[in-house]
């Protein structure tokens, strides 16, 4: 019903105006077609001076009240190194452009109002100066000489990838349908390899290859990530599915994510989320209330956030990948950097997805390290003579013969046993309670034994070390699962004197 | 003479038997063979007059859907949150209703969009336009009886027609029309699973488009032709009218690029059927992994571009000829600097080939190549600026009629500036880091490709009604509609410049998700109530048109305008090869408006003794 009433309405629209379109072809003819044509001519001619004042008020007006929110005006300058630049060559475009457009609206609008017809005036027969042509062919062309070599100064500039040398944070962004996912290097400032035959949502997002240890310490962020003011930042672009765009206005930075091609944009931030949000502050358009419908919410300065966006048509979602970028300084970085958990730490390490599983990182072991120092430290600052656990001596199963991942955890014992002389130890195997008691009595006995003469292969002095065999006899957890078994297959390491 | 005769008091008439040439057209009868019965006269026509008619027709048509779309997502953009339901009856499933609420759904939202840019773009700015107007007025202002291959132009024009019926079918199937921009980037446009409308409604969309290839190559071979080899006696290149000119180049731009698309959308039929991978490598989508790698979607933005920069000036250039031609005709001036507008034509057509990657600056091409594509593009503002200074030119001095015709192209240089300045902004790649792919880019070309090209088309179409039509248009609802269109285009399309400026990108679907964007609901309130009125105004165009073609004010007189091309010496109801006697034969350039004295003098008119040649200072 309400589509016949339109239509209805339209129908009649279109007569009436056709009807008005005739009825003045009418009065023409009554008063004169000759007048009436030279009175709508004279009209139109002053139509257009009345356009062009408007118009030119219109783009002026309407620039000035707008200029607060626009990128590179107002609060709204560059937020990184190379941005300044790029606003500067928008500047100075704008300021020939300008000068172009208004004068040759100017030119345009003056030039149809003045030589408006006159039947008494025959037109003036100017078909061609070379001087004039001459002079517009070269002002434009020394205009846009000027333009392309300020242009063409910045671009390659701003596009000029990192010397291998110079300091910088690589991060890697990944688009897909639709969302962008940020890989931090970890602390080796090194992203690992990946494959995209690797991908498993949920397991491995990013197909990471995991055999290549530079991964084991990237880790991934969640809806906000950040980055240290003044740190030269090279951000390594990739894509899963289709073409993506990593677009961050505030910092001037956009580049295709290709699937296939990594691309990279080098940006150095040159301010703090913070003091973008106090540059905010002073303009009245960021003092209304960040959600309108709620007086008690903060106001849009104080909510100010850096986004990142997608700027390349990829799907119906397009319009949603956003995540948040916070600039802060060096150490609220470092901070927040060493709070962040490898990937592969917590969702891969000894998974069956990893080729790493039962076997002692690098990492791990430099960690174990400095805990077994501290262990060793608190346990000589004690009255009481202490059993440190040596975590990580590992033996060859039913066998007493030591697993090459031993050696991390031997080697640091050795050490600290050699710079302390004066303290003397046990060595005590314990085993689960699987399999026969008195072999499991013998069994740890033996490897109690291997562990005194590795570490009397490294120099610490036999006199200082007794072996001892408890078999099963001291669990400290059940043995009715694996880790509780696992956990009484232990070697100790008991401080006898010092 | 045979059955020809001339009516001793129609002294045009008269003149043209004495002086015109003689082809001897009218002692074969092969001409009304093929216009007898009225298939063959007004629908399968080979006659250049009524194919004109019919891409007309047919573009409107198009430009009345494709239009109409941009309401629809421009309701979306502009009132995100009011209720869509009133919609349901046309768009069904794609509104989704919530509570009551109906919205767009944004699957829908981007197939309306990339069906806005395909539809505009070739249905009715190229095939709407040049077709239009190159099949008028190529054979009538060159002084011939028609193109060079009648059967050909009848083709082209039905290739077209198939080309529409393929995309308007697409816009009906259950997955919807194809919705990954009108650029039809792989791999969101080669793999099905990466969007709905990248299943059937792609394939839809490339067959559509592959017909449409053919139509142009049909329709560009023929002009291309017909303007070397059809040029009455004394025609020579240099005293081609500028339509001419510039119908010519964009036949030769069509024709050296259209190609060069085409094979890129081989490529891509290619990788979604059979299994190639020009376009694709590594690629995980929908928890797999593609096995097929190698393949470069930068590949295809080359290929597409390679058409998609000239495709631009295939849609500008004949505007600008149409514009420079009505400039001259009513302000009663000869063009200024004709040489100069010849050749920037040429500069142009030339230049629209090397600077396609411009386009490309972003998309992760060697930043040491866009060296040169900037540089080339920012040299096209020269001669570009060149024909402004012309167009200006010619208006000094002049004794303006302000009818339509001569306020659309008047319209056409404020907007050709206005769009065309931003272009310099875009073309030096440094400004374009910030600026690609933001509403700027989307205020820049639908300004200056636009909203420019349609009033170029709307100045033809004024100016030329009455050859085709034999009746002139109503000048009321005319000038309302110039008026209204010239303020309601810049309303819209003005402000999309700060949100360009304030970084918010284009093809969002809503601008909620990011706090950068979303503080614009006002601005994004008035440019959706600007084109609504826009659009009603080009309704009262339609109407304007459909009325004035039965019930216009008649044509009395063969050349209302005091024109000096040949196509005002044709008959009013001009039958098969257009003169029915002798072909007027041509002595003088198309401007001699004002000289010595005269207020024009037509081509037709051998120079007088002693009379200087107006194109010869």
């Amino acid at each position: 019903m309400t589509g016949l009433v339109i239509v209805a309405i339209f129908i009649l629209l279109a007569v009436i105006l056709v009807q008005i379109g005739r009825l003045t072809e009418v009065a023409a003819v009554i008063r004169g077609e000759e007048n009436v044509a030279m009175a709508t001519n004279n009209r139109n001619a002053v139509y257009m001076l009345i356009f062009l004042v408007v118009f030119l008020i219109y783009c002026v007006a309407s620039a000035w009240f707008y200029k607060d929110r626009m990128l590179g005006y107002g609060p709204h300058t560059a937020a990184s190194a190379h941005g300044g630049q790029l606003d500067s060559i928008f500047n100075t475009t704008l300021f020939f452009t300008g000068i172009v457009f208004v004068i040759t609206h100017i030119a345009l609008f003056w030039f149809a109002y003045k030589y408006r017809e006159d039947k008494n005036r025959i037109a003036y027969f100017f078909p061609h100066s070379t001087f004039l042509e001459v002079i517009w062919t070269a002002i434009p062309t020394v205009v846009m000489a000027i333009l392309v070599v300020r242009g063409l100064i910045v671009w390659n500039a701003t596009m000029a990838d990192v010397a291998p040398e110079e300091e910088h944070i690589e991060i890697e962004a990944t688009g897909s349908q639709f969302l962008w996912e940020i890989r931090y290097p970890g602390a080796d400032n090194k992203l690992g390899a990946k494959n995209f035959r690797l991908i498993k949502p949920g397991i491995n997002p990013l197909g990471q290859n995991w055999e290549d240890t530079k991964n084991l310490d990237d880790f991934l962020v969640g809806d906000v990530f950040y980055l240290p003011v003044n740190k030269k930042v090279r951000v390594r672009i990739t894509a899963k599915d289709v073409l993506h765009n990593f677009y961050l206005p505030h910092f001037r930075v956009k580049m295709d994510a290709v699937p296939g091609l990594p691309t990279h944009f080098i940006f150095t931030p040159t301010k703090t989320t913070e003091e973008y949000r106090q540059e905010l502050k002073n303009y009245p358009e960021y003092q209304a209330l960040s959600d309108p419908e709620d007086p008690e919410s903060p106001q849009r300065w104080e909510t100010f956030d850096y986004e990142l966006a997608c700027a390349e048509l990829c799907g119906y979602g397009h319009y949603s990948m956003r995540k948040t970028l916070k600039i802060v300084s060096q150490e609220e970085y470092d901070d927040w950097f060493a709070q962040q958990q490898p990937y592969y730490m917590s969702n891969i390490r000894n998974t069956d997805n990893d080729p790493f599983k039962g076997k002692l990182l690098k990492v791990e072991a430099a960690k174990r390290a400095r805990e077994l120092k501290s262990e060793f430290k608190s346990a000589m600052d004690s009255d009481k003579l202490s059993t440190i656990r040596l975590k990580n001596v590992f033996f060859e199963t039913g066998s007493s013969t030591l697993k090459d991942d031993s050696k991390y955890e031997l080697n640091e014992v050795a050490e600290l046993l050699k710079a302390n002389p004066n303290v003397k130890v046990e060595l005590g195997g314990h085993t689960d309670s699987t399999g026969d008691e008195s072999a499991n009595q013998v069994l740890s006995m033996q490897r109690a034994e291997s562990v005194v003469n590795y570490l009397s292969s490294k120099g610490v002095s036999q006199s200082n070390m007794s072996s001892k065999g408890y078999g099963q006899s001291r669990p400290v957890d059940t043995n009715d699962t694996d880790e509780g078994r696992q956990n009484n297959r232990r070697t100790e390491l008991k401080i006898t004197a010092k | 003479m045979g059955h020809v005769t001339i009516d001793p008091n129609d002294k045009l008439a008269v003149m043209i038997e004495e002086t015109g040439y003689d082809d001897h057209f009218h002692e074969h009868h092969h001409g009304d063979k093929y216009q007898s019965g009225f298939i063959g006269h007004y629908i399968f026509s080979m006659d250049h007059k009524i194919i004109a008619r019919q891409f007309l027709i047919t573009g409107i048509f198009w430009a009345i859907i494709g239009a109409g779309m941009s309401i629809i997502f421009r309701l979306q953009l502009g009132f995100p949150e009011s209720d869509m339901a009133w919609l349901k009856p046309l768009l069904g499933k794609w509104i989704t209703v919530n509570d009551g609420v109906g919205a767009l759904s944004p699957e829908f939202y981007y197939a309306l969009v990339t069906m806005h840019g395909t539809i505009l773009v070739f249905f009715v700015l190229t095939a709407g336009l040049s077709g239009t107007f190159s099949n008028l007025l190529i054979p009538l202002q060159v002084g011939a009886r028609d193109m060079a291959s009648p059967f050909l132009n009848m083709l082209s024009y039905w290739f077209f027609f198939l080309a529409g019926v393929v995309m308007f079918y697409s816009l009906f199937i259950s997955t919807g029309p194809f919705s990954g921009g009108w650029t039809g980037y792989p791999p969101l446009s080669a793999l099905p699973q990466a969007s709905t409308g990248s299943g059937t409604g792609m394939t839809l969309w490339l067959v559509s488009l592959t017909l449409f290839v053919v139509s142009v190559l049909l329709g560009g071979i023929n002009y291309i032709t017909t303007v070397l080899n059809l040029r009455t006696k004394g025609m020579s290149m240099w005293k081609l009218p500028l339509p001419i000119w510039a119908f010519f180049v964009t036949a030769v731009l069509g024709l050296l690029s259209f190609p060069v698309l085409a094979s890129g959308f081989f490529m891509l039929i290619f990788d979604r059927g059979l299994g190639t991978s020009f376009f694709l490598s590594e690629i995980f989508i929908n928890g797999q992994a593609l096995d097929r790698v190698g393949g470069s979607p930068i590949l295809y933005q080359h290929l597409f571009w390679f058409l998609g920069h000239p495709e631009v000036y295939i849609i500008i250039l004949p505007a600008m000829g149409i514009v420079s031609e009505v400039l001259s005709v009513h302000a009663r001036k000869p063009i200024f600097g004709y040489t100069a507008m010849v050749l920037s034509i040429l500069a142009i057509g030339f230049l629209s080939f090397i600077v396609w990657a411009h386009h490309m600056f972003m998309s992760g091409v060697n930043p040491f190549l866009s060296n040169f594509f900037v540089i080339f593009t920012l040299i096209i503002a020269v001669p570009s600026a060149v024909k402004v200074f012309n167009w200006i030119t010619t208006l000094y001095g002049g004794n303006i009629r302000f009818n339509s015709a001569m306020l659309f192209a008047i319209g056409f240089v404020s907007m050709f500036i206005s769009g065309g300045l931003t272009g310099i902004f875009l073309g030096n790649s440094a400004i374009d880091i910030q600026m690609h792919d933001t509403y700027f880019v989307v205020a820049h070309f639908h300004i200056v490709m636009g909203i420019a090209a349609f009033f170029g088309m709307f100045s033809g179409v004024y100016h030329w009604f009455p050859k085709m039509f034999g009746r002139f248009m109503n000048e009321k609802l005319g000038r309302i509609h110039f008026w209204g269109t010239l303020v309601g285009a810049y309303a819209i399309f003005w402000p999309m410049h700060y949100l360009g400026m304030a970084g918010v990108p284009r093809r969002y679907y809503s601008f909620d998700t990011f706090d950068a964007f979303k503080h614009f609901g006002p601005m994004n309130e008035f440019i959706t109530i600007s084109a609504i009125i826009v659009f009603g105004l080009q309704l009262l165009f339609v109407i304007n048109f459909f009325y004035s073609i039965f019930r216009g004010k008649k044509m009395t007189e063969r050349n209302p305008y005091g024109a000096n091309t040949l196509e005002w010496t044709t008959p009013i109801e001009a039958g098969h090869g257009n003169w029915p006697g002798k072909i007027p034969a041509v002595h003088r350039w198309a401007y001699d408006y004002g000289k010595d004295g005269k207020e024009f003098i037509p081509q037709y008119v051998p120079l007088a003794e002693g009379e200087v040649a107006g194109d010869a200072h």
